[in-house]
């Protein structure tokens, strides 16, 4: 707890002395940044490897890759993110200028989660240090080997002084917790999200929570090709990143009944070529990440009415963690495969008498991160789009706009609030700050007191923009006053 | 339990409403946008009458402030929300090469609007516009502390607006907890920081994000070169011009320099003179306190003996009318309890530095406020004030007018709140901006899938990259 103390003391002078502020020290810790990524890959791999059994193609394609995109992205556009921006005033004001000033928020707390433990954890370190934070980093202790991999890098790295890294688990969490932090960022589940929210609430702290859901894929009629790459985009989006241990995976897929079995038929074949057959022989295909979730996952198939509705796999394989990929046909609505997050590598098929259904399936549920959808029609599109709520939607591919610089990240609903990625990511540690300048000429004298019925006019031409008639009233009163004299 | 119940079944057919969809059509949102505009137009005197009894607040800032700021707001709604609503296309990369990227705003759903006694008519509507213009369903709840401004609200928003989709809930305590249990897709609460961790803490159990408009002290600094009379005459409008200092933006202290002082109490005092009199309680141009509970706050305030023998104006007070004059403090002690809270009231303090500089670091001190000002017409101090102290917003060279301009956005940082409105931030803050990504079938690439090869591995890092020769190099083997 001490140390704790000692350490925020740190980080509040770093943050106060105001070196993190400048444009040089943010670039050199992102330079740090890919630095420690590249010339520890071969350390990260193992690290993921001992984790989750990761293999180095998907550890590259899902951490080390997302890490250096994003750090690469922001050393790109930093100036131009960090400049004042410049706005257009009402004629009244004149002469003064508008401005929109990004400053870094202070010091900010960012736990990371455990089935992307590098990435998830470095890719928002990447916006706290472009928007000129002072950094704690709490690894998630279900990834130990990474957590630990990071406690012992990111000091070799990047300013001790700014960006520590503090592992543990919810005792530490705890700890952490009861301190005034300038913003939280958590990647995990609802269930903690509500916890580290509440935390935040006694000291007026902004959060962002990434948080998951149900992604359904709709799969609008197809033949030919485009079928065979909507199952292989399906396939290698539910099982590829981390074994459907995702929050951003595939959850369930809605199809028409009729186009089901040739759907069932595709996936067995795909998901026999990607990660081969038999629970004790499967390549290319993470592991559950420890018992706890190995048991709950395995659950889910308990419920005698959802095993009955599987058509591939189900087989687990308790010492090695792994568990095959599970198709089910139908499983019953109100089990808990259809109504918890699965986050591991079953796949529910719902069938629909119409594939326009799907649109009242999926929001009739709560909002989940992701909607996928793979149609031609360009109508079930733009209603798939107006008509369902979710933190993304992307039309006939999986997971990819996680790769897009230019689109916001984050949840809505269930699925958390905030969003991040590219400049998303600078703006979710930034406040931005407005500014107004104004000089000493021109003093209207109807902003003063004692008031009187012309001044009531005046004010109510100038909201009116009512440049003419102010005028007008403006000449008249002088012509009275002539007068008068 | 009736209040819970009524709460529960206002949510409900809001849901109801929100789910048939009809708020997300722009005929919906002009329309009710329209009719909120109507209200400021057609119901000017009741509402100032109204304003006039929970406040006593001059028909001037009546207008100015509160139902000019709301039909300027409608009205900048309106003109921009064919804007607004556009689907916003953003560039993709060659990472998720070919593809189409946009980013569409869609309404959150239904959402609580609670709202301030202060400002009670502007702080009650500004956010409902906003939440209008996203296409939300709202409830207000209208603070009690401003009794005839909330049954105003009540009966006119009843009368004009589609009340399937906005509705008024008055109450107080008992009513706003009932509401602070249902299930809401956003909050924004208009307050103080007590409440706002109450409304905070709410909010978690149902995952609701949160907008907190909160205040803070807000500190004025005031250098020596500067044209004096315009900077007191400003200074007077933002503090005693805007509802007696009750205004979560009114400067809340003054830091100058101690050479300085003098000259620039003598220049308030003259020109408080000539805006309120010779007998500022006698004027008609100053807001009254809200209630006998503030006023014995700040009576308290006043009273401290900390700062009893360092009032250098005013100090008068008329518990029956509810009315304190103008006053203002030389050189309180840090320890006092006026500066140790917002003083939200017509009290000012004066603090004095060494070093006008100085004041940097005494404003750093404390928490965040919602806004910082400075006079001054030396460009270094401009800057290192810009870019040194943290606040929601800062003016250089008056007070308050930042809260005008459409295209700043106006909300606090730290203690003074979290999130943003006004203009299109306003629009924002009631939107969520949903990532949409087009793809094709085309350009399928192997690597991405399995079985793994050092190949693929390769081929990923170029891409991942943005590396086009790299790609290909990799695509054919080099």
């Amino acid at each position: 707890m001490e140390e704790l103390h000692a350490n925020l003391a740190e980080l509040n002078r770093a943050f106060c002395c105001g070196k993190t502020r400048g444009v040089e020290w943010r670039k050199s810790q992102l330079r740090a940044i890919i630095r420690l990524i590249t010339e520890n890959e071969a350390q990260i791999f193992e690290a993921l490897h001992q984790d989750l059994g990761k293999h180095p193609v998907e550890a590259y394609r899902d951490e080390i890759g997302i890490v250096k995109k994003s750090a690469d992205h922001s050393l790109l556009h930093i100036e131009k993110w960090m400049a004042m921006k410049k706005d257009w005033l009402p004629l009244l004001l004149f002469p003064a200028t508008g401005q929109v000033l990004p400053e870094p928020l202070g010091t900010v707390l960012i736990m990371g989660s455990w089935n992307f433990p590098i990435s998830l954890a470095l890719d928002p370190v990447i916006g706290a240090i472009s928007a000129g934070n002072t950094v704690v980093l709490k690894p998630s202790e279900l990834a130990p080997a990474c957590s630990s991999f990071l406690h012992r890098i990111v000091p070799l790295y990047l300013d001790k002084e700014a960006i520590k890294v503090i592992p543990g688990g919810s005792e530490v969490a705890e700890k952490l917790l009861q301190h005034r932090w300038d913003k939280i960022f958590f990647t995990g589940s609802p269930r903690v999200a509500r916890i580290i929210m509440s935390a935040a609430a006694k000291h007026l702290t902004p959060v962002t929570l990434e948080l998951g859901g149900k992604c359904p894929v709709i799969l609008h009629s197809f033949s030919g090709s485009d079928l065979q790459v909507a199952v292989k985009r399906i396939v290698g989006g539910k099982w590829g990143p981390c074994a459907g241990q995702a929050c951003i995976g595939v959850d369930y897929v809605l199809v028409q009944q009729k186009d089901a079995p040739v759907l069932v038929e595709l996936l067995k074949n795909y998901i026999k070529k990607f990660y081969g057959e038999k629970v004790e022989k499967l390549q290319n295909i993470c592991r559950i990440v420890n018992q706890n979730h190995f048991d709950r996952v395995r659950n889910l198939l308990q419920d005698p009415s959802v095993s009955a509705s599987i058509v591939y796999g189900g087989s687990v394989d308790c010492k090695n963690l792994m568990i095959e990929p599970t198709i089910l046909v139908d499983p019953p609505l109100d089990s808990d495969i259809m109504t918890e997050e699965i986050f591991g590598p079953l796949l529910p098929i719902i069938t629909l008498d119409k594939i326009e259904e799907s649109i009242d399936f999926i929001n009739e549920r709560p909002k989940p991160l992701a909607i996928y959808a793979f149609t031609r029609c360009k109508r079930f599109k733009e209603r798939i789009m107006q008509e369902t709520s979710s933190g993304s939607v992307t039309f006939n591919d999986i997971m990819i706009q996680f790769l897009c610089d230019s689109l916001p990240f984050g949840g809505v609903g269930e699925s958390g609030f905030g969003r991040y990625h590219g400049k998303y990511s600078f703006d979710t540690f930034s406040h931005e700050k407005a500014i107004l300048q104004r000089s000493y000429f021109l003093e209207l004298e109807p902003r003063y007191p004692p008031w009187n019925d012309f001044k009531l006019t005046f004010i109510k031409m100038a909201y009116n923009f009512n440049y003419i008639g102010l005028l007008l009233l403006l000449l008249r009163r002088m012509f009275h006053r002539g007068k008068a004299q | 339990m009736t209040t819970e119940m009524d709460a529960e079944a206002a949510v409900k057919e809001l849901r109801a409403t929100f789910s048939s969809g009809k708020t997300r059509a722009l005929e919906w949102r002009v329309s009710q946008l329209k009719a909120l505009l109507k209200i400021t137009e057609h119901h000017e005197e009741e509402i100032v009458q109204a304003l006039r009894s929970d406040l006593n607040k001059p028909e001037f800032e009546a207008f100015v402030h509160e139902i000019s700021a709301v039909s300027a707001a409608c009205k900048f709604a309106l003109k921009e929300l064919h804007r607004w609503t556009k689907p916003e296309k953003v560039k993709t990369s060659i990472t998720t090469f070919p593809s189409k990227a946009e980013i569409v705003s869609e309404p959150l759903g239904v959402v609580l609007v609670i709202s301030a006694w202060n400002y009670p008519f502007l702080l009650a509507l500004d956010p409902v516009v906003g939440a209008i213009a996203a296409g939300n369903v709202v409830v207000l709840k209208p603070s009690e502390i401003a009794p005839a401004t909330s049954s105003v609200l009540a009966k006119l928003l009843g009368e004009y607006m589609d009340t399937s989709a906005v509705k008024v809930i008055e109450g107080a305590v008992p009513e706003t907890t009932a509401l602070l249990e249902q299930k809401w897709d956003k909050i924004f609460y208009t307050g103080n920081g007590k409440v706002g961790r109450i409304v905070l803490a709410a909010a978690a159990k149902h995952l609701t994000p949160v907008v907190l408009e909160l205040g803070g002290k807000c500190p004025a600094v005031v250098d020596t070169n500067i044209e004096l009379k315009v900077a007191a005459r400003r200074i007077i409008s933002g503090k005693w011009g805007c509802n007696s200092g009750q205004t979560c933006v009114s400067p809340d202290y003054i830091l100058t320099t101690k050479e300085y002082a003098p000259k620039l109490i003598n220049a308030l005092t003259c020109e408080l003179e000539k805006f309120y009199g010779k007998d500022p309680l006698q004027s008609n141009d100053l807001s009254a306190i809200v209630n006998s509970n503030h006023f014995d706050r700040l009576a308290r305030l006043i009273d401290d003996e900390k700062v009893s023998d360092k009032i250098v104006y005013g100090g008068q007070r008329d518990k029956s009318n509810l009315k304190i004059a103008p006053t203002i403090m030389l050189d309180v002690p840090a320890d006092s309890l006026i500066m140790s809270d917002e003083i939200f009231g017509p009290l000012l303090p004066i603090l004095t530095v060494n070093k006008i500089e100085d004041s940097i670091s005494e404003i750093n001190a404390k928490a965040r406020p919602l806004a910082a000002y400075v006079f001054t017409n030396d460009k270094k101090l401009k800057e290192e004030f810009i870019k040194n102290v943290s606040a929601g917003g800062m003016l250089v060279n008056d007070t308050t007018l930042h809260l005008t301009v459409s295209g700043l956005p106006f909300g606090g940082v730290g203690e003074s709140g979290m999130g943003s409105y006004h203009g299109k931030f306003s629009f924002d803050a009631f939107s969520h901006k949903k990532a949409v990504l087009q793809r094709s079938f085309a350009g399928d690439l192997s690597a991405r899938y399995p079985p793994y090869t050092s190949k693929k591995l390769k081929l990923l890092k170029a891409l991942l990259k943005g590396d086009i020769i790299g790609i290909f190099r990799a695509l054919f083997g080099w």
